[in-house]
């Protein structure tokens, strides 16, 4: 026992352990915030979808630099990159990845949740298309522009997160922060209307509410959750740390505002819980987190069971 | 007595089909308007249209001072809606919405609106109940109650009754009937044509494609269209086996309306089947 306290204490004397614990449980708020809701409107799959997504981006972002570097190479006469365009370069592979990430899935996102579903190709057909041909292209992109020598390396803690939480740069830190505090407030200011979009769309938009307007809003938070998500979970966790918290919620729980605060509840203490968790085993974050979810799951479908009998 | 909503020679259709055409009719301040016709007549999609949650083909639908701020709208019931966890309260209290404006929250004269509407409707004691484990009626009373919140000129009713016992039926009635002697204005849509002649002011009858009759409920009584619907649908074999024979002439329209009577009846029938077995179903799930 006093060997993990002692493990902890030593691992919490650094101050970016700390700011990573912090951000940790900001994300898993944010994404449990908009669980609910997507989990009613049956949109859990875009989650996913949507991740997957951001996995194509992400390795877009990574192997940009590389591509660059190659045509300029290719145009050039000599067949040595010009030294602006090598400073080009350089410069996007040293700026954040959300950078990138972020316009992209923002983009399908608001492609995959647009109003007015005149679409010829539909609902999950298109979800499954987008998310699959996303995770290949990336895929075949940082296998064709190596980064590194270890791209398997490099896919796994894209698709599964980062090893430990501890190799989050100062900078991701700091935008998801920003971004966190962001998903926070709209959330709140938007309560009301969210929920009435929820329940009944067309109820909404008949008594003059811009529900087209809040389902883009809801569009645009999912994709910037996913975004932030991704440097905990990884992309193929993300829709975990989403529907979870709040599936385990509605065991329990029966009005919406009781459900939207225990499914926060629950992903704050599963995303605690398995950090620490995960420095004590040194486990992967993100499944640890997960699997915590799991857990409470179980627990809380026992307790519905139970409540509904007596 | 002013209009409020004018459509004229409007044609209603579903991506690419039509499903109504030439449809013509006035609504005024305080009238109690009954759409009746077969399935798949176009009687949701009309609703859907007044409300501009779908255009207008052809034609067009106007509403003379009237503001979406001002009209409530009692949809049929979503799938989605039969496992959401809302309290009543919570419910009710999103129909006051539209009035909060760019506010964020709801103020204390919404709350008082949302609590009076739930007295009104004689579900106040419910208010922390969740949603979806109500009965049939229960629901109905709170989805009637959030209408009722947004609305201050015109109610809206698709199909209020459906899946309601005969007594829910008749206090959902009564209560709407309340409701339009208090000055709202009332467009139902229904199957019930016995109901819609007893309470409504005004009928519009949507046949195959058509408009079969628009006009007050005395001249609907008297319309060959109006008699010939109300035995068919009331069963009464003496006269309805006379009809047809008399209306050979005009056996287009003798089938508009005869077809869609017996499939209606069958697809009555079996629904009031399933929503037993359903019915059955939640009771023992609820004594347990």
């Amino acid at each position: 026992m006093s060997e993990m306290i002692d493990k902890l204490s030593f691992y919490f004397s650094y101050p970016f352990v700390r700011y990573a614990l912090i951000v940790g449980l900001l994300i898993a708020l944010c994404s449990s915030l908009l669980g609910v809701t997507l989990v009613l409107k049956r949109f859990s799959f875009i989650g996913d979808g949507l991740s997957h997504v951001a996995f194509g981006a992400m390795s877009l972002a990574a192997v940009l630099p590389v591509i660059i570097k190659e045509i300029a190479a290719g145009v050039s006469a000599s067949g040595e990159v010009p030294d602006g365009v090598r400073r080009f370069a350089d410069m996007i592979a040293d700026a954040n990845n959300n950078i990138i990430v972020l316009p992209i899935t923002l983009l399908a996102a608001i492609l995959l949740l647009r109003p007015g579903k005149n679409a010829k190709i539909k609902g999950d057909a298109a979800v499954a298309m987008i998310s699959v041909g996303s995770l290949a292209i990336g895929y075949m992109l940082m296998n064709r522009f190596p980064t590194s020598s270890n791209i398997s390396g490099d896919v796994c803690s894209t698709l599964f997160g980062s090893t430990s939480i501890l190799t989050l740069k100062e900078d991701d830190v700091r935008l998801c922060l920003i971004m966190a505090i962001a998903v926070i407030l709209i959330f709140i200011l938007f309560y009301n209307k969210i929920f009435a979009v929820t329940f009944d769309e067309s109820f909404s938009k008949a008594t003059g509410i811009k529900a087209d307007g809040y389902n883009l809003l809801i569009a645009v938070v999912t994709a910037l959750i996913i975004v932030l998500a991704m440097n905990l979970v990884g992309s193929l966790l993300i829709s975990a740390l989403i529907i979870f918290p709040s599936l385990s919620a509605m065991r329990v729980f029966k009005s919406f505002r009781s459900v939207i605060i225990c499914s926060a509840v629950v992903s704050v203490i599963c995303a605690g819980v398995g950090i620490i968790a995960s420095i004590l085993m040194s486990t992967p974050v993100g499944s640890t987190i997960v699997t915590a979810d799991i857990i409470v799951f179980a627990l809380f479908c026992i307790t519905g069971k139970i409540l509904k009998r007596s | 007595m002013a209009e409020q909503i004018v459509c004229r020679e409007a044609t209603l259709g579903y991506e690419n089909m039509t499903v109504a055409q030439g449809l013509d009719f006035t609504v005024s301040e305080g009238d109690y308007l009954c759409i009746l016709g077969e399935n798949g007549s176009g009687k949701s999609t009309l609703i859907k249209t007044i409300l501009g949650l779908k255009p207008v083909d052809a034609g067009s639908i106007d509403w003379v001072g009237l503001t979406p701020k001002e009209i409530g709208y009692l949809p049929q019931q979503t799938l989605v809606q039969r496992d959401f966890p809302a309290s009543v309260r919570e419910i009710v209290l999103s129909g006051c919405l539209s009035k909060t404006g760019l506010r964020p929250f709801y103020g204390s004269e919404l709350k008082a609106l949302a609590k009076e509407n739930m007295e009104r409707l004689g579900i106040a004691e419910l208010s922390k109940r969740c949603y979806r484990e109500l009965s049939g009626g229960q629901q109905q009373r709170v989805l009637l109650a959030r209408a009722l919140c947004a609305a201050s000129k015109v109610l809206l009713l698709d199909e209020p009754v459906t899946g309601l016992d005969p007594k829910a039926q008749n206090d959902l009635y009564e209560l709407i009937k309340g409701l339009n002697a208090g000055g709202i204005t009332i467009i139902m849509v229904s199957h019930d044509v016995n109901a819609a002649v007893r309470y409504a002011s005004h009928i519009l009858h949507i046949g195959h494609h058509k408009q079969l009759f628009f006009g007050s409920k005395e001249a609907y009584l008297n319309s060959r269209i109006g008699k010939s619907f109300l035995i068919t649908e009331n069963g009464d074999e003496g006269e309805g086996v006379d009809e047809p024979v008399k209306a050979k002439k005009e056996q287009s329209d003798a089938r508009a309306i005869l077809a869609p009577v017996a499939a209606a009846a069958g697809a009555a029938a079996a629904g009031a089947l399933i929503s037993g077995f359903i019915n059955t179903g939640r009771k023992r799930k609820c004594q347990r």
